[in-house]
């Protein structure tokens, strides 16, 4: 823990303002309660109010404020995002560590499987699997999981197949060690850089892909605060030259700038490059 | 040095440093080194020492995290230290030239050799193309490549190890530079062809007359090649000397150690009265996707011995390994382990029988997971075979890092990268003696150290066969180590048991043909070697 914190000591700057942004938004993603001044969806006031005293972004169509739905959508979008990607890293992420380790059928059996999947465009096919099963967040959570775990299976096979075959993988395979020592073991605390790296690159396309099926109509269904969704209802006002439907969008970018500060440190430090 | 031979480079109480561990740790402290026009200098010393360092510095190189941060480099009356970045790129390649040790990872897989050899000379000398490309088949020519008029149209991966060395040779002259820095150029190679590729170097340096410094650890090697040779241990010079006068009379203690190596002998052991041999490889044949590697291989290790299998590369000793531990199945022929059959398929092995034979591997430092503590490293055999646990297994732990000769309270808890190689393959020892295993299967494991280093795991590996009674199935290319702990002496080349015999009887001649032409190719430390070598093979 120590090192940690002196390696962030010693981080270049843009990796400290990602972790800044970051830390802000969780802050306020786990206290959107106590920080807005009005209820998610409640109706305060008349449509698109202009900013002031009382709502100090002004509201939405149907005027509801919108600085409490823009911190209430950090709430949804992001632990959304979190979950999506982090069941992607579980599913994608195992099954790429064990097709490296088995090799074999095994291997070209999730290979293959993963190729089909990849090669249906994956917006298209989220489209037409959610309006198959339906908007909810569950749904939502498991398509996207599903669609994303692909590229992560891809990368966490590449890695690992450059782990399993050095010499301690054939020692402990020769020592007779089972699958579950060589996959978390082994394989994965050698593995884990890159695809640590890659989980907040991820995150940022799973946090982009919400909200883009958000704008379409297809992501977290109103009344649910979301950032997407509250790009396209508000998006009428742009034509007026009012930026206010534009500040969702905008905390979408600051979040996925920072994040991929953040993943260019990490990449940095795992691969070893260095600046000339 | 006389007036009209002035010394072409001159380096000055030079000191360098490098960063590691958050702290600049010395590389090398106030070196003096003068060279001649001409003359080859032998730069000798184990890993550490700061060898490759002094040569990169010769080019007004660091490596990144190293910087200079005393003395002079003088090349030709030029300040190397106060050049340009500019002055530089064009003195290097053109007037001071590098040879790698790992030709193949030196050169660009995706461009032929020719390629890469003229670029220099055409960018920065100035040269036509095609005026380069008949002087690089003239070079391929001196340094004796196979066909010099088409080789250069291959891609690297197309010719073997050797000629790359050679043809990476030639890319240095290219530019008929005054000086060439070789850094350990044959230690990847096996002894036959190596003296082909030092035969070569040094008859091209002769004739065009350039000075050199030759970067080794083997001692028997510099002393073919070079004029003087400079000792350094831990950055600083030991002691230099005329190549003669350095190996007929070392002055300094550690040079002394030095040439002692080769020296170390165990005593024979005797075959045990009774019971068969403990691990028996009968007819074996193998073959990897169609390719047959293997034909009818057999050999029998006895109980408390060593058996060396010395080979090529290519001459299919560590696939041997390979059958014997099961990662490979044989297409026909047997592994036997005290008398019965083993599954073919390690996975179809049990716990005992897996935990009977153990493995230490060439490369330590791939070999241990670097993610793991030492303790867990050497801790985890004891747990999954042995089943110790809390205070049992780190005292167990301790008892074995002890046995070889590290202190338990400094390394338990380390990083492997934090060891030393030669650390980390005792490391590697220990965790199978862990295992408490019959067999050991040492596949090259000190090839990839020093020999003050390699001698210090020979050693030990001696010591805790007496102590023990384990046997080894010692896997090199290493005519020296062979010599110096083998019982029995099987003698491998493509694929096939050429010789096999008690290792006295192996070395006394006469020798089968290939048995010899193998012993005959190790250096000695006899500057002219080489010669007399060389024109007994002319002369046959």
């Amino acid at each position: 823990m120590k090192s940690v914190f002196k390696e962030l000591v010693h981080a270049p700057w843009s990796a400290k303002f990602g972790f800044c942004v970051i830390i802000l938004y969780v802050a306020v993603a786990l206290l959107a309660p106590h920080l807005a001044p009005y209820g998610e969806t409640q109706v305060v006031g008349d449509g698109f109010a202009a900013w002031g005293a009382q709502f100090p972004l002004g509201t939405d169509n149907l005027g509801r404020d919108m600085l409490s739905r823009l911190l209430y959508g950090a709430r949804n979008t992001v632990g959304i995002a979190f979950l999506t990607t982090m069941l992607a890293f579980l599913l994608g992420g195992l099954a790429g560590l064990i097709a490296a380790l088995k090799g074999g059928w095994v291997d070209m059996g999730l290979s293959r499987l993963v190729d089909i999947l990849m090669a249906i465009p994956q917006l298209i096919f989220a489209l037409l699997i959610l309006s198959v099963v339906g908007t909810t967040a569950t749904s939502l959570v498991l398509v996207i999981a599903l669609l994303d775990s692909t590229r992560v299976f891809r990368l966490a096979r590449a890695v690992a197949m450059n782990v399993v075959v050095q010499d301690f993988v054939e020692a402990a395979r020769l020592r007779g060690e089972g699958t579950v020592w060589l996959v978390t073991r082994e394989i994965l605390p050698n593995a884990a850089a890159p695809l640590i790296a890659e989980f907040g690159l991820r995150f940022c396309f799973v946090f982009l892909f919400i909200s883009a099926l958000s704008f379409l109509g297809l992501g977290i269904q109103p009344p649910t605060a979301d950032w997407g969704s509250m790009v396209r209802d508000n998006a009428v006002l742009i034509t007026f030259g009012d930026l206010t439907p534009l500040l969702p969008a905008l905390a979408v970018a600051l979040l996925t700038v920072g994040v991929n500060f953040v993943v260019d440190w990490m990449l940095y430090r795992s691969s070893g490059l260095k600046e000339c | 040095m006389n007036a009209a031979n002035p010394s072409l480079l001159q380096i000055r109480d030079l000191h360098i440093e490098g960063y590691y561990d958050d702290a600049w740790h010395p590389l090398v402290q106030g070196i003096d080194l003068t060279l001649a026009r001409g003359e080859v200098l032998g730069l000798i010393g184990e890993s550490g020492a700061g060898k490759s360092t002094l040569g990169l510095a010769a080019m007004g190189y660091t490596r990144d995290g190293c910087r200079i941060t005393g003395g002079s480099i003088h090349f030709d009356g030029l300040d190397l230290r106060q050049c340009s970045a500019e002055a530089l790129r064009k003195l290097r390649g053109l007037r001071i030239a590098y040879v790698a040790q790992s030709a193949a990872a030196s050169f660009n897989p995706a461009q032929r050799l020719i390629d890469q050899h003229v670029e220099t000379a055409v960018i920065n000398g100035g040269m036509k193309r095609s005026e380069a490309e008949a002087q690089a088949v003239e070079l391929y020519r001196v340094l004796r490549l196979p066909n010099p008029e088409s080789i250069g149209q291959r891609y690297p991966h197309q010719v073997s190890g050797g000629q790359l060395q050679r043809a990476m040779t030639a890319m240095a002259m290219a530019c008929q530079p005054d000086l060439i820095i070789f850094d350990e150029p044959t230690t990847a190679l096996d002894v036959t062809t190596q003296i082909e590729v030092l035969a070569a170097i040094r008859d091209a340096v002769k004739r065009f007359g350039m000075a050199a410094i030759y970067i080794t650890h083997d001692l028997a090697v510099v002393s073919q090649m070079a004029d003087r040779i400079m000792v350094l241990r831990h950055g600083k010079r030991v002691e230099e000397a005329a190549t003669r006068q350095m190996l007929q009379a070392p002055t300094q203690d550690y040079t002394k150690s030095l040439w002692a190596v080769r020296c170390f002998r165990t005593d024979p052991k005797g075959r045990p009265e009774q019971g068969g041999p403990l691990l028996e490889v009968r007819n074996a044949s193998a073959s990897y996707s169609q390719q047959p590697v293997l034909h009818d291989v057999s050999m029998r290790l006895y109980r408390g011995q060593t058996l060396a299998v010395i080979g090529e590369s290519g001459s299919g000793k560590s696939t041997t390994a390979r059958l014997i531990t099961g990662l490979l199945q044989p297409s026909s022929g047997q592994v036997l382990f005290d008398g019965e059959v083993l599954p073919a398929d390690y996975r179809r092995r049990s716990k005992a029988q897996l935990r009977s034979i153990q493995m230490i591997y060439q490369i330590p430092d791939t070999a241990l997971n670097p993610r793991q503590r030492i303790v867990d490293i050497i801790g985890r055999p004891l747990a999954f075979y042995l089943g110790l646990k809390g205070k049992a297994l780190r005292q167990r732990v301790a008892e074995l890092l002890e046995m070889i000769e590290l202190d338990p309270g400094k390394f338990m808890e380390r990083l492997p990268s934090e060891l030393s190689g030669g650390q980390k393959q005792r490391v590697c020892i220990a965790r199978a003696l862990a295992a408490e295993p019959q067999v050991i299967i040492c596949d090259e494991v000190t090839s990839a150290l020093d020999q003050l280093v390699a001698e210090g795991i020979l050693k030990l590996l001696d010591r805790v066969q007496r102590q023990l009674g384990v046997s080894y199935l010692f896997i090199t290319h290493d005519v020296a180590t062979v010599r110096a702990i083998a019982d029995e002496v099987v003698v491998m080349q493509r694929g096939k048991v050429v010789d096999a015999g008690a290792r006295d009887v192996i070395f006394t001649p006469p020798h089968r043909d290939y048995t010899g032409l193998l012993f005959s190719s190790e250096p000695e430390m006899d500057p002219d070697w080489l010669d007399r070598i060389l024109q007994q093979r002319a002369s046959v």
